[in-house]
């Protein structure tokens, strides 16, 4: 194998796929990149590959092949040589048991793992739709900050995608906050109707990683047979992972539709004054919020410790309230939403609070919503 | 050197003086300063067997583990008079005195027994520290106005407890908490010792080291070696010396209470650090299925007393001792507070699980809550799908159960009993 690229290109490439190498492998041979060297459609590319049972990665990029060829190395030495090497093209070729990369005048000679124990990256899923990449990448953050972080509780980690025709639903959940976007695709079939649990954490890195190319292509394994699993492509690069099993809770029915209270805050102002109050409260100490006409005052700490209070101008329709939430979770609400405006809607202080952007125009509907339990402040 | 041989084992009323103990006839005013009272119950839990069972008046009487394991944990003056003590082994206990009465121990009557004495001390003075079911400390500098002076408050204490509960108790008056509790050791039982401010040297220095509050069988060895036996000795090296043989910490303390100086101040209401429950199987035990009922068990135990005194906790600790005596513990901090023993056992099981010990002999489960906060103002983060009323209610309805028909009234299905005649 002999092949030539340029360093950046390369850098690219190998940093990408290097995201998903497992940090402990199960087996040795999971810890390597895998590099296939030669024509694949007609053209010169070089594809780079990683897999650890969970999650695959594949980026396939434009190189001058000599010799075409395939070898495994370690991912994370070739990752750290190529983010360092000089802006020059870089020389990749095979030496009996050894790989050499040389750029300029630095030359490295890199240990080979053997290619014929690493395993076959699954197949991608038939093409099920299409979305734009930047709008795709901004809904999954905005709903993977309310996914849970606990292993015992395995479903709720994943983001819930939702498929009816040309909408997709994606929700998450670590039953203290809820996040559901809504956003429109572009479907294979109009009349697709699908749902998928994807991990929350492996789907907010691919999104944002898939960024570079203008549109993402969806996979999703069709029906029970397959194991589940979903691919993303775009840009030269693609992803499979595996889904989550379990149960996620029926959350439709969480979202409360009548509220006694809305209120209406600037959304900066309210973030960076929930961000200094609560530096009184201790951890799982909440952040007490008053609405009433035209003010919000916010509390936080308790007679025996520090105390903090601060009042910002805020709309107020229907009841007086006071209510306390975790002040993280709030923060997470509140950064989410894509607004300048953060709309605030209450039913009552014991029962969940909805936290939308104000929508465009009045009477529209939110495309996100973010459901949040409040604290009680005493049994 | 331990409590009981500090003991007289008769009776005494009296104050010590320049050369000995007086009556207390002669103790006018020199009680003035003397505001510390340590009241001391005697041989608490037999003696409230005794009062349960008036048969066994006249007789030895032992409270405790009646297994293969157990050991005593009370014996009446009679039992003590063949040698018996608490901590010792049953059946050892019973070769020296084969005819007591041997009682398995009724937490729920001790726990009764002692809030009605402490109901007393309350009504005495509000500066109560309590110490254990059978001992507690006062400040009485208040209440002197009042009840007039400490012995007086201390003889008016006897009187009650004797009237209103029928048992009976050592009080010791002295100016410090250790020394209180010296005088009260010293008179048992049913008695009462004052130690005047100017005759506490006189009173410590002949004991022997063994006496001072944090010598244990350790410093104890240490001290022998410095040729230190009584108190008085110890009295007589420099601090120095003392913190150089002993660390910086005991060595100091010594130095102090060796002359009858101890500042520690009678502390109302500590609140309690963590509630736990531990059970000693009567034989090692290796079946998963008894020891997940267990940590049921104790998981019940430990919530119900958080819900009794109004208590939440935030960290589940497991401890597992194996048939070798070698001890581990594993513990998870929650999210949240809580006082549901559902939540409480699920996470126990989990470290149990987790520790590996799963298919070996362990003597010994403890469940125990840490991270304790009041219920009332401890805020609480509830789940989005938490229904108004779950668990934490359903067990708030056991506990009324409990109370009205019995503690073992209601139980969680795993815990019952069956008998045969069940399908």
């Amino acid at each position: 194998m002999k092949f030539r690229v340029e360093r950046d290109v390369l850098a690219d490439a190998v940093a990408w796929t290097a995201r998903t190498l497992p940090v402990r492998p199960s087996v040795p041979v999971l810890a390597g990149m895998l590099l296939d060297a030669g024509e694949h459609d007609g053209q010169h590319r070089l594809k780079l590959s990683s897999f650890d049972y969970e999650v695959s990665a594949q980026v396939s990029v434009e190189i001058d092949v000599e010799e075409p060829g395939t070898t495994l190395v370690s991912g994370r030495l070739l990752a750290e040589i190529t983010r360092n090497l000089p802006p020059q093209t870089v020389e990749i070729s095979t030496d009996g048991a050894k790989v050499v990369v040389a750029c300029g005048s630095a030359k490295f000679t890199l240990l080979t793992l053997p290619v014929e124990d690493y395993p076959t990256l699954p197949d991608m899923p038939q093409l099920t739709g299409s979305v734009g990449s930047d709008a795709f990448a901004a809904a999954v953050s905005q709903v993977a900050v309310a996914a849970g972080r606990d292993d015992t509780l395995p479903m709720l980690t994943g983001v819930r995608v939702e498929i009816e025709g040309e909408t997709v639903t994606l929700a998450s959940t670590d039953r203290y906050r809820l996040a559901v976007r809504e956003l429109t695709w572009k479907p294979e079939n109009p009349e697709l109707s699908a749902v998928a649990l994807v991990p929350a954490k492996t789907l907010a890195d691919t999104a944002k990683s898939l960024t570079t190319g203008a549109e993402v292509s969806i996979a999703l394994s069709a029906g029970k047979t397959a194991e589940g699993m979903i691919g993303f492509s775009g840009g030269g690069r693609r992803t499979t992972t595996r889904l989550l099993d379990g149960d996620f809770p029926k959350y439709r029915a969480l979202l409360p539709d009548t509220f006694n209270s809305v209120a209406e805050v600037q959304k900066s102002e309210f973030i960076e004054a929930v961000k200094r109050v609560s530096l009184v409260a201790e951890r799982n100490t909440p952040l007490r919020l008053a609405f009433s006409d035209g003010q919000l005052v916010l509390e936080a700490g308790t007679g025996d410790e520090a105390q903090a209070v601060e009042v910002l101008e805020a709309g107020l329709e229907g009841d007086d309230i006071q209510i306390a939430f975790n002040s993280a979770f709030l923060l997470d609400g509140l950064n989410a939403i894509d607004s300048d405006i953060a709309r605030l809607q209450f039913t009552t202080s014991t029962k969940p609070a909805i936290i939308t952007g104000k929508p465009a125009e009045d009477g529209a509907d939110a495309d996100y919503r973010y459901l949040i339990m409040p604290v009680r402040l005493s049994s | 050197m331990s409590r009981r041989q500090l003991e007289r084992g008769a009776a005494l009323r009296g104050v010590v003086g320049p050369d000995g103990i007086r009556p207390l006839a002669a103790a006018a005013a020199a009680d003035a300063d003397c505001h510390i009272l340590h009241i001391d119950m005697d041989a608490f839990f037999a003696s409230v067997e005794q009062l349960r069972h008036p048969e066994t008046r006249g007789r030895p009487v032992i409270v405790g583990g009646t297994g293969a394991r157990g050991v005593v944990s009370s014996a009446n003056y009679l039992a003590r008079g063949f040698g018996v003590h608490s901590a010792m082994p049953m059946v050892r206990a019973l070769r020296l005195c084969p005819d007591a009465v041997v009682f398995p121990p009724d937490g729920a009557a001790y726990r009764r027994a002692s809030e009605a004495v402490m109901d007393i001390l309350r009504s005495v003075t509000p500066e109560v520290e309590k110490l254990s079911t059978d001992e507690a400390f006062l400040d009485v500098s208040g209440a002197q106005r009042r009840l007039g002076s400490p012995v007086r408050i201390a003889e008016l204490i006897r009187h009650r407890v004797r009237q209103e509960q029928q048992l009976t108790c050592s009080v010791g008056v002295a100016a410090t908490k250790f020394v209180a509790k010296l005088a009260s050791t010293h008179c048992k039982p049913d008695g009462l010792l004052l130690v005047p401010t100017e005759h506490v040297t006189a009173f410590l220095h002949p004991l022997p080291v063994g006496a001072l509050w944090g010598v244990g069988e350790k410093a104890e060895q240490s001290l022998t070696r410095l040729g230190l036996r009584t108190v008085g000795d110890v009295a007589g090296v420099s601090p120095e010396t003392l913190r150089h043989e002993l660390g910086h910490a005991l060595g100091g303390r010594l130095a102090e209470l060796a002359w009858g100086r101890d500042d520690r101040q009678v502390a109302t209401a500590t609140p309690d650090k963590s509630v736990g429950a531990e059970e000693t199987f009567p034989r090692d035990v290796d079946d998963v299925e008894v020891i997940h009922r267990e940590i049921l068990r104790l998981s019940e135990k430990v919530a119900r007393r958080l819900r009794a005194s109004g208590q939440v906790g935030r960290t589940v600790v497991v401890k597992l001792r194996r048939a070798d005596f070698t001890t581990i513990t594993r513990s998870r901090t929650l999210g949240e507070h809580t006082d549901v023993a559902r939540e409480i056992n699920a996470v126990a099981r989990e470290l149990y699980a987790a520790a590996g010990l799963e298919r070996v002999r362990l003597r010994l489960v403890g469940v125990r809550v840490e991270g304790i906060a009041d219920a009332a103002t401890a805020p609480r983060q509830p789940t989005l799908d938490e229904p108004e009323t779950g668990w934490r209610e359903a067990e708030r309805v056991m506990d009324q159960v409990a109370r009205r028909f019995g503690a073992g009234a209601i139980l969680p299905a795993a815990l019952v009993n069956r008998d045969d005649a069940d399908v």
